[in-house]
């Protein structure tokens, strides 16, 4: 089976962008002050979100008040970095020139909140192995400014460079 | 009862030509169904007081909107007292639950609904890659893959969260809720394909259907993948074509053509996160919520329902609209459809007896409204559904939407 795991997967690294060409084609988000923690926490290997600093409410996507207490008192904050397969799919239609199917596509649980959850892509598995409720790890590839947060198997992470 | 106070009704419909690729203007297939829809009310241009439509005005994606609210008013120099159009509404019926309000406040008297789409045409020689930003299509140019070209367009709002993983459609979207409802009730592959081989049987006998071939459940488990679990025929087809609905007062029945189809009920409910992918439970959507309110200003109940005409932009989110409506239990959708008899013409339930988006083309929404309301006043023709008793459908429901986006009408005879 064959599987799409980009060459830096598994580098949570602050280095310098590897070679472009090794890189799948990727659209890449917009900065601003409200997305810009969670797009560049990999700089620091965090996966960051905002946190309501009066009732302690993780917010994402990101938000300008907290959703529940309405405070303004937002912070940002590194989570765990742990999450759980909520749901997924298995993407085989060629959308973009570059990147090539198959990959995985996933809605990931994390565990700092009930419902705390985002849309991400799995790397380091077959993508017949993955199945809702394996534990994963955040891990990043940088693009130019911003350090996409992929997921991987727990398991798979000690010393694997995921090839 | 009902949410109008039994002042709003649905006089006349009307649809252009529908085809894979028209190459035809939008505006004037706009058109075309407009004038069919007035004349089909038994009214003239005279009489539109009040344009409502989904989405308005877009440029992008391509073909995603035929013609807004102002070229309909200009093309056919209407005097409006009552306006409306654009993609923030409970899916594309919300446009006509809008007219509906419109009507029942005494805004307007008679309001022509529309919903154009070319998305056939428009991404003709490119395939649907070519509505990609960044691919030379919708967002500015773009050009060859590849980062830091500096021409490459950026994605902000909900883009941003599923552009840079590769997953661009609600066809990623919307197959990840599908992966969820499999895994917590069991439901197939064979489920959904229940569903697309029963659109396709209906289609045969629509001739504005875009695929008409027999289709068994072994061509469809066959078919190439696209985002599992969804393949080629979970999907729907794009296509060119309008659909018109004119909603009007229920006082104007005596200068109507024929009995009108009275709106007994209609859900635009969303009590959850408006979102892809942060909707509190993936394998309802927010078809949940409409579905629930749909049934709290009426004294019908599911079982009353002759003809069931629900949104299949992909197969599942038909058997999502089934559960959402109460014609099955929460997670049963799988096992309602399974083998396909009871959704069938002459079944328990029949289901997008036009063929569906899936079989008979992506009218995107207006055209499962347009086919409840064609069986409602017998005018089928071949696809004419008949009841037990030699009965004609007397209840429908057309519904519309997915993932956020949820409408949905309960429709009578008078």
């Amino acid at each position: 089976m064959s599987e799409t795991v980009p060459a830096e997967a598994g580098s949570p690294s602050s280095e310098a962008a590897p070679p472009a060409p090794a890189q799948p084609f990727r659209l890449l988000p917009q900065l601003d002050d409200r997305n810009r923690p969670f797009w560049t926490g990999g700089e620091h290997g965090e996966l960051r979100l905002w946190r309501c600093q009066a009732c302690g409410h993780w917010i994402h996507p990101p938000s300008v008040r907290c959703p529940l207490c309405l405070s303004k008192e937002l912070a940002v904050e590194a989570t765990s970095g742990r999450a759980v397969v909520h749901t997924y799919t298995v993407n085989h239609q060629p959308w973009f020139p570059g990147l090539e199917p198959p990959y995985v596509v996933a809605i990931v649980d994390l565990p700092e909140q009930p419902g705390l959850r985002l849309t991400t892509g799995l790397v380091g598995v077959p993508v017949d192995k993955v199945r809702i409720g394996l534990d994963v790890e955040v891990c990043f590839e940088r693009y130019d400014d911003v350090w996409l947060p992929f997921f991987r198997p727990v398991a798979a992470a000690a010393g694997s460079e995921a090839g | 009862m009902g949410f109008f106070d039994d002042r709003a009704v649905i006089s006349g419909v009307g649809q252009s030509d529908v085809g894979r690729r028209l190459f035809r203007d939008p505006l004037d297939l706009t058109l075309d169904a407009a004038l069919a829809a007035i004349d089909d009310a038994g009214l003239t241009r005279d009489d539109i007081d009040g344009i409502s439509t989904y989405p308005g005005n877009m440029a992008v994606p391509p073909g995603f909107s035929g013609a807004g609210v102002t070229e309909v008013h200009e093309a056919l120099r209407l005097e409006l007292d009552w306006y409306a159009g654009g993609p923030e509404s409970p899916g594309q019926l919300g446009s006509v639950v809008d007219a509906c309000a419109a009507v029942a406040a005494g805004m307007a008297r008679h309001v022509l609904c529309f919903r154009t789409v070319w998305e056939g045409t428009a991404q003709a020689g490119g395939g649907r890659a070519s509505v990609m930003p960044g691919m030379g299509g919708a967002i500015g140019g773009g050009g060859a893959a590849g980062g830091g070209s500096g021409r490459i367009p950026r994605m902000s709002g909900f883009t941003q969260w599923v552009m840079p993983y590769g997953a661009p459609s609600a066809a990623n979207w919307i197959a990840m809720m599908a992966t969820r409802h499999f895994h917590e009730f069991g439901t197939r592959r064979e489920h959904l394909g229940a569903i697309a081989v029963n659109a396709r049987a209906n289609a045969a006998l629509n001739p504005k259907a875009v695929y008409t071939d027999p289709m068994s459940l072994d061509d469809y488990l066959g078919a190439r993948m696209i985002s599992w679990p969804f393949g080629l025929y979970d999907c729907d087809v794009p296509a060119d074509g309008c659909t018109a609905v004119i909603v009007s007062r229920a006082d104007t029945a005596p200068d109507l053509r024929k009995p009108p189809i009275r709106v007994e009920s209609v859900g635009t409910a969303i009590h959850g996160r408006p979102s892809w992918d942060q909707w509190d439970d993936l394998t309802t959507m927010a078809l949940r919520d409409a579905g629930a309110q749909l049934w709290t200003r009426t004294d019908l109940r599911p079982g009353d329902v002759d003809v069931a005409e629900l949104y299949d932009g992909f197969s599942f989110i038909a058997l999502c609209w089934l559960e959402a409506l109460g014609f099955c239990g929460k997670g049963e959708g799988g096992p309602f459809v399974e083998g396909g008899a009871r959704i069938a013409r002459d079944g328990e339930l029949p289901l997008n007896t036009q063929g569906g988006q899936l079989s008979a083309g992506r009218l995107h929404g207006y055209g499962f409204l347009h086919e409840a309301c064609t069986q409602l006043w017998g005018e089928a023709g071949d696809r004419q559904v008949v009841r037990p008793g030699d009965r004609r459908p007397e209840v429908g429901v057309a519904a519309a939407g997915g993932g956020p986006l949820a409408g949905c009408l309960l429709l009578t005879t008078s």
